[in-house]
């Protein structure tokens, strides 16, 4: 990795220069990690006084765990759910936005916002509107027929998480293929026109496919963004309920680890995940440098 | 004030890239030197090695008596004005001129005076309080010669600082700094791949060419004699022709040229040495096919094609001769025009 | 665009007023639950339109809070978000402008080593690691205080690669200028690198600070002592007492508390917000 083409002498200075970050990293990031995959090859006893060297049958429990697996659709359901709702809303508005002069900076301003609500709170609002008893959106579908309850149904508290997530992603997708739009030559669409393009057709011949980049990193990061960063979504909401239906992979970490005080399940559970997010942080560093080519 | 000299002078870059082979150089005090050579000749370098940017493979750098080698690029009082200007872009233009003497903890009344003395000779009181991105690139450029003309230091150090601007600004300010520097009678060191910057500016040219000195002498010395085949073609626009012998034709001896000095296999004429008319004295003819012809106001460039040779010559002649492209031209060419070369050693021939 | 087309324009704006409308619906309804009075609440469907009882629930929440759930009032609440917010996000930026200062102008042994050290925390989210964090931080006593809530939360792979990347933008010149000029390591910092970042520190303290508030799950584990509850984390205390015990209506109170300051921090440095949004996810 580069430095300047001229560098500071310093015998101690750089070292003291990190040492905040390092420091930090190691106490809080660095040791825990270890400490979890540690703590993921051991097995405690129910009273928390013996623990044992189990090896990796913490794993192999959580891969013949029913709950586990069910985790995993979970999630991936979950998260498919929230990335192609809001990429595609997003979508949506952000060209339609683009088309726009004169209101387009208003327009923007009052669709960015939802981003700095907390996930939890994202929750805690979807929750109340859909509050069985005095939600507004319950009302209206006891209107036509549909008894929502997501305290009994699954399908309705998943639903009612997928939307909370994916509403609090719309800014953030949509400033990103704005971003992405704004940076298509204008040039592009002109020749198209002059070749007949219509409106509808110049979008999915000239603009979409321009936009692979953008959509691609924007998948990546969605997906992370459900997995990881959701979590205040189901605790301030179902809790993984009613009977698992939305318990994803980080609240099963919580659960298992702080109310079911399992801590080698939950630890190896950690490691899954740390894999995940390695995996997947790899992904998009790839398609980083890959982009920077484009 | 001081001389500067450069001993055996040394940098390879990692990986056994020797950008600078060894440089002898004696910079006198007071003396204006120009480097010249073309992009990847080592001149930037050596330059920065000089203002302690870059770090000194081997050999040894003398700032007056003292060896420098290994002080720290403030500690070896040279001043450098940089090709991009380097101007702190969130600091007054005051304050850019002020930094360098508040690090080295001047009083306050001193850097005022030093500042508005520099801002005068620059004229650039008006845009004291400005910020570099409020001025035009001519103004910055004034501004960065006044950060270095404020520290009244023993060297100026100059690379490239012409190359960004447009032509007409570029040659006021090599007056300028031509004037500045007679006035001042600062020891400067001045890179440029610029010919004509290199001949106008410097007392004397030092011709770099991968990372050695072609040949070091005043502009006129050079131009009258260049050393080698290298600086023959680079320095002169447009550049030296060089022939094969047997291309000219000796109109004394009535054939092919002789009592050259030995070793002799291809001879330099500059474009303006070739003439359409007959001069009085003894001459030599060339002919050629007339391939294009480039009217330029006060002057005419003539490319004219010699037998197979691939390389139209140049032929440069004052106002518009009446020739047509195409036609089958003769010049004439005097004897002591001519610039005689080895083409194995690149060398100029006799002594 | 390239046509003028009236009709199109007129349904692109159909297209957006829905879309706005739909993502700020369930803020309304939060704003609206809030002006009402529990009774409202017990007759079975939600009033669409405000009623008259914002001031009494705002000042109920403000002051004493939900104390049967176990909230403390929300100026308290909000004051410890505050504080939490601002120590994250200062913290974040002065530990990676110094280690981005150390790894772009400097050489140095185990360069490389610190780095992916510093690298390796960008996968490593806190809900990845959250019970043997919790127990670091149980360790070293750091429970229920503010060190606690903010500290293991500084370390940012982000902060520091999108200041490295603005460092290497910045002209070799400047470093060569700043020495010529006399300019040691810190003072060459201090006077050109700081002031030459002022608009991405700016850009990164507007997402810093929003992650800061934001945080949830940190604060659910580390906190006991209602002290030291923040308010994002207080109103979930609360929806799970009032799902049983009707009091909405300080609770969308609270919930448009919690909201308020990180949306005007959007809305106010909205072009701070989209640089560094888009920049830190490059």
């Amino acid at each position: 990795m580069q430095t300047k083409r001229m560098t500071f002498p310093g015998r101690f200075l750089p070292y003291a220069l990190l040492a905040p970050q390092v420091i930090i990293t190691l106490i809080f990031f660095i040791w825990p990690a270890g400490k979890a995959m540690y703590q993921s090859l051991l097995r405690e006893d129910a009273f928390g006084l013996r623990t044992t060297f189990v090896g990796l049958e913490n794993f192999a429990r959580l891969f013949r765990d029913g709950d586990y697996l069910n985790s995993l659709s979970v999630t991936a359901v979950f998260a498919v759910g929230t990335t192609l709702i809001s990429m595609s809303v997003a979508l949506l508005l952000a060209s339609t936005v683009n088309r726009m002069i004169r209101s387009r900076s208003t327009y923007t301003t009052l669709l960015v916002w939802p981003y700095a609500i907390a996930p939890a709170i994202a929750g805690v609002l979807w929750w109340f509107i859909f509050n069985p008893s005095i939600g507004i959106v319950p009302y209206l579908l006891d209107m036509v027929g549909y008894n929502w309850n997501h305290r009994t149904s699954g399908n309705d508290a998943m639903l009612l998480v997928v939307l909370a997530a994916a509403w609090k992603q719309i800014s953030y997708n949509f400033l990103f293929f704005l971003a992405g739009m704004q940076s298509i030559p204008q040039s592009l669409i002109e020749a198209a026109a002059i070749d007949g393009a219509s409106p509808m057709k110049r979008f999915w011949t000239i603009v979409f496919p321009l936009l692979t980049p953008t959509t691609f990193f924007l998948m990546v990061v969605n997906v992370v963004y459900a997995m990881f960063d959701t979590f205040g979504i189901i605790h301030a909401t179902t809790q993984g309920g009613p009977s698992q239906a939305t318990n994803t992979l980080v609240y099963k970490v919580y659960a298992d680890g702080f109310i079911g005080l399992n801590l080698g399940s939950s630890a190896a559970q950690s490691v899954i995940l740390m894999v995940i997010v390695i995996l997947l942080t790899v992904v998009q560093f790839r398609f980083i440098e890959r982009r920077v080519n484009y | 004030m001081a001389s500067i000299t450069l001993e055996r002078l040394k940098k390879t870059y990692s990986g056994n890239v020797d950008a600078v082979r060894g440089i002898d150089l004696a910079i006198e005090d007071g003396e204006f030197v120009v480097l010249v050579g073309p992009s990847g000749c080592g001149k930037s370098t050596l330059l920065r090695m000089v203002a302690g940017l870059e770090t000194i493979t081997d050999g040894t750098l003398k700032i007056g008596d003292k060896v420098v080698n290994h002080l720290e690029p403030a500690e070896r009082d040279i001043a450098m004005v940089f090709q991009n200007y380097a101007l702190y872009p969130h600091m007054t233009v005051y304050n850019n001129l002020a930094y360098g003497l508040k690090n080295r903890g001047f009083k306050k009344d001193d850097i005022e005076s030093r500042v508005n003395t520099a801002a005068k000779m620059l004229e650039i009181e008006d845009f004291l309080q400005r910020k570099p991105r409020q001025l035009s690139g001519g103004q910055r450029q004034r501004v960065a010669m006044g950060r270095a003309l404020v520290r009244e230091p023993a060297a100026f150090l100059f690379d490239e600082p012409l190359s960004n601007l447009d032509a007409k600004l570029r040659v006021q300010m090599r007056v300028e700094i031509k004037q500045l520097q007679r006035r001042l009678k600062t020891t400067s060191l001045y890179v440029t791949h610029d010919q004509l910057e290199a001949m106008t500016l410097g007392d004397r040219l030092v011709v770099l060419n991968a990372g050695e000195i072609e040949q070091v002498g005043t502009p006129m010395e050079i131009f009258a004699r260049p050393a080698t085949m290298f600086v023959a073609e680079f320095i002169g626009s447009p550049a030296m022709n060089m022939l094969p012998l047997e291309y000219l034709h000796d109109q004394k001896s009535g054939g092919v040229l002789t009592n050259l000095p030995e070793g002799t296999d291809t001879v330099g004429v500059r474009p303006d040495d070739m003439h359409l008319t007959p001069p009085d004295m003894p001459y030599l003819t060339i002919e050629g096919t007339l391939m294009l012809f480039e009217a330029a106001g006060a002057e005419s460039h003539l490319y004219v094609n010699l037998a197979s040779s691939e390389q139209p010559t140049v032929i440069r002649t004052a106002g518009q001769p009446p020739v047509r492209e195409g036609e089958t031209l003769r010049f004439y060419v005097t004897r002591d025009a001519l610039h005689p070369f080895n083409s194995t050693t690149r060398k100029r021939t006799g002594s | 665009m390239v046509e003028n087309r009236p009709w199109a324009n007129v349904f692109a704006h159909t297209i957006l007023i829905i879309g706005v409308a739909l993502v700020v619906f369930p803020v309304y309804i939060a704003i609206v639950a809030s002006t009402h009075g529990p009774g409202e609440f017990l007759r079975g469907t939600l009033p669409l339109l405000p009623g008259p009882h914002a001031i009494d629930n705002y000042k109920a929440m403000w002051n004493t809070g939900l104390s049967r759930a176990g909230a403390p009032p929300a100026g308290q609440m909000l004051w410890n978000s505050f504080v939490m917010a601002m120590a994250i996000t200062i913290g974040k930026l002065s530990i990676s402008l110094l280690s981005a200062f150390a790894i772009v102008y400097f050489r140095f042994r185990f360069r490389m080593f610190f780095f992916w050290i510093i690298f390796i925390t960008l996968m490593l989210p806190v809900e990845v690691r959250i019970i043997p964090t919790f127990q670091v931080v149980a360790d070293l006593k750091m429970l229920n205080s503010f060190a606690g809530l903010s500290i293991p939360l500084i370390a940012s792979a982000t902060a520091t690669f999108l200041f490295r990347q603005f460092f290497m933008t910045v002209p070799e010149e400047m470093l060569e200028a700043a020495r010529v000029d006399g300019a040691g390591p810190l003072k060459f910092f201090k006077d050109i690198l700081m002031p030459l970042s002022i608009t991405n520190i700016a850009a990164l303290f507007v997402i810093m600070f929003i992650y800061g508030w934001n945080q949830y799950l940190w604060p659910l584990l580390i906190t006991t002592d209602p002290d030291y509850y923040t308010i994002v984390m207080g109103i979930q205390r609360m929806t799970t007492a009032a799902d049983g015990d009707p009091q909405w209506h300080l609770v969308m109170a609270a919930v448009v508390m919690a909201a308020l300051p990180p949306v005007l921090v959007v809305l106010f440095m909205q072009r701070l917000f989209v640089k560094g949004l888009t920049e830190t996810e490059k």
